[in-house]
């Protein structure tokens, strides 16, 4: 009697000790993030109230952060620049992710699941800096060759690498959210004599939309952030692209070749700081956008 | 039971290695990078107690990470900036030290399909310059076979680099800026790979990184200035219009160590290490004076 009361008492001291652990993670979690924004939000800051001219910076193509003559803040061409990788990156992946995480989820038969699964999760482990290196020596030869463009480090290149660097979070982590739809539900729809082709896409595609557009919105913020292997294989360049084989610079590119070299509370330093600010804006707007979305779809059924 | 924890022992002394080792952080340019690691490898195996990490990153990098003081010797291949100098001053009280350790020939370079065979400074501002108007090859004369448009790509440097900024102030001016739509690349040997695959493409390295299957052309500073090559010879002879010094930078009174290697750069060895890699000597062999 004593003992098991004993243990009880420990055992709810050892949950009071795990809620607390748990507690304190998510606050810490919080803490972090908003310290990471304020810190972000405090570089840019003074820039933002000095140098910062609104019209420059969003409706210049010149970026002279480091002019001899006269510097110049301009960064239309990199907002640009992401914007176009990251559309044409999206395009290409979205569709080819999704159709890839349909097959393995539903149709697949298990000795190709599993192996498949294996082999596009490995592909999410290649550094972004492989994916690069591949762009400039292996990609780029080709476009020039084949496509006889005049240059092979451009749009169309910096959105083929990013697609693949995307493909594995979007087809994996589409495939887990078709998995979770319960068996039931394609046992109902093959009992009331769905093919099975129509319990896929009447059925579990739109059972399991919530995790698809996660997954999808998960692969645009790895393409939105991506830094090296863009930074290589759209050959950096400031310019308004005319077409998809023009190459561009992107605005995670611009701070990570710039930042190393501004001086650390320097105006160049606080302008690269204001881009991260503008990505932070952009990333929110995506998640808000898509919470709404979801939201509205789930109110229509 | 004895032996899981006599492997743990036995990788700790592994990895700690010798305990009286010293190290000499070496960090900047990327086109001294594969030259200061190749000094570092040699001069290692006749100094068993001193070990010496490289590491590029830029010219201002390595600059910047001097002032910080993150590291021992910046390398650079531009000179260092007096409020560069004054700001390392301020943080350590110590003047910064230049040591000139090598001389490089600053190459601008074509696909080898490119018939191009001379370049002048004019020709070079009117490609790369800010204003300037050479858009295709044909305004330079020439028409390059697999070139779309015969459009010139101009492959550049980010604005860290110690090559960029030889190269603007040198060639284009010290008072004008490089036209903006130039790829800008984040490395010597990124540069020539690009370039080696796309016939349109022309750019700029230090010529240790020059490899065969580009063509380095003459370049001429004016009208009626010969067109030089860039090799070794025209280099040590200063006749190569775009020559520049390498340096390596420490704090003044460097410490036995840091003396030790430079004193060990500067001798027949180091020397031997420098032609090795394509790069050239300086006369007298380190000259090393107060920065600025």
């Amino acid at each position: 009697m004593s003992a098991r009361l004993h243990r009880s008492r420990w055992s709810r001291g050892v949950e009071r000790l795990f809620e607390l652990g748990i507690r304190l993670g998510g606050f810490a979690a919080v803490v972090l993030l908003s310290g990471i924004m304020l810190f972000v939000v405090g570089e840019a800051w003074p820039f933002l109230l000095g140098r910062f001219d609104a019209i420059e910076f969003f409706t210049s193509t010149e970026w002279f952060p480091d002019s001899v003559v006269k510097v110049r803040y301009g960064a239309l061409a990199l907002f640009v620049g992401t914007l176009s990788v990251t559309a044409l990156a999206m395009v290409a992946a979205v569709p080819v992710g999704l159709l890839g995480a349909i097959y393995l989820a539903e149709l697949a038969p298990p000795r190709v699941r599993e192996p498949g699964k294996i082999i596009i999760e490995l592909l999410a482990a290649i550094p972004s800096v492989v994916w690069g290196f591949i762009a400039l020596t292996v990609v780029s030869p080709l476009m020039v060759s084949v496509l006889d463009l005049p240059v092979g480090l451009n749009v169309a290149n910096g959105a083929l690498v990013l697609a693949l660097m995307s493909l594995p979070v979007i087809i994996s982590l589409g495939e887990d959210a078709l998995r979770a739809v319960p068996d039931s539900y394609r046992e109902a729809a093959e009992a009331l004599g769905a093919t099975r082709w129509e319990t896929t896409t009447r059925v579990v595609v739109p059972a399991a939309r919530n995790g698809l557009l996660a997954a999808v919105l998960l692969g645009v913020s790895r393409v939105v952030g991506e830094t090296m292997a863009v930074l290589m294989a759209t050959g950096h360049s400031v310019r308004i692209p005319h077409s998809i084989f023009d190459p561009v610079r992107t605005l995670t590119a611009t701070i990570a070749a710039e930042l190393g070299e501004a001086p650390k509370g320097g105006e160049h330093y606080r302008a690269l700081f204001t881009i991260g600010l503008c990505l932070f804006v952009i990333t929110f707007v995506i998640n808000w956008l898509a919470d709404r979305l979801i939201r509205r779809a789930a109110h229509r059924v | 039971m004895l032996r899981p924890a006599l492997l743990i022992t036995l990788l700790l002394t592994a990895c700690r290695g010798p305990s009286d080792r010293v190290v000499v952080q070496n960090k900047g340019s990327d086109t001294m990078v594969n030259l200061a690691q190749a000094w570092a490898e040699t001069f290692v195996l006749t100094h068993p107690r001193m070990a010496v990490e490289v590491s590029g990153g830029g010219s201002g990098t390595g600059i910047a990470a001097l002032i910080q003081g993150s590291v021992d010797i910046a390398n650079s291949s531009r000179a260092i900036r007096p409020e560069e100098a004054d700001a390392a001053f301020k943080r350590h009280g110590r003047k910064v030290v230049a040591h000139m350790v090598a001389l490089d020939a600053l190459a601008v370079f074509v696909n080898s399909a490119n018939p191009t065979d001379s370049l002048s400074f004019e020709q070079l501002a009117c490609i790369f310059g800010e204003g300037g108007t050479c858009e295709s090859w044909s305004d330079l004369g020439v028409t390059v076979p697999g070139c779309r448009d015969n459009q010139i790509v101009r492959v550049s440097r980010q604005s860290n680099s110690g090559t960029f900024q030889y190269f603007r102030e040198t060639v284009v001016g010290p008072k004008k800026d490089l036209r903006l739509g130039s790829l800008d690349l984040n490395g010597s040997s990124e540069t020539i790979r690009l370039v080696e695959t796309t016939p349109c493409a022309i750019g700029y390295v230090g010529m240790g990184y020059l490899s065969p299957r580009v063509k380095p052309v003459c370049v001429s500073s004016g009208p009626d200035q010969p067109c030089v090559p860039p090799t070794a010879l025209t280099a040590r002879r200063h006749e190569y219009p775009i020559t520049r010094p390498l340096f390596m930078y420490t704090l003044e009174n460097p410490t036995d160590a840091q003396r030790v290697f430079l004193d060990w750069v500067g001798s027949a060895e180091g020397l031997r290490v420098l032609e090795h890699t394509g790069y050239v000597a300086v006369e007298p062999v380190v000259a090393s004076g107060e920065a600025q």
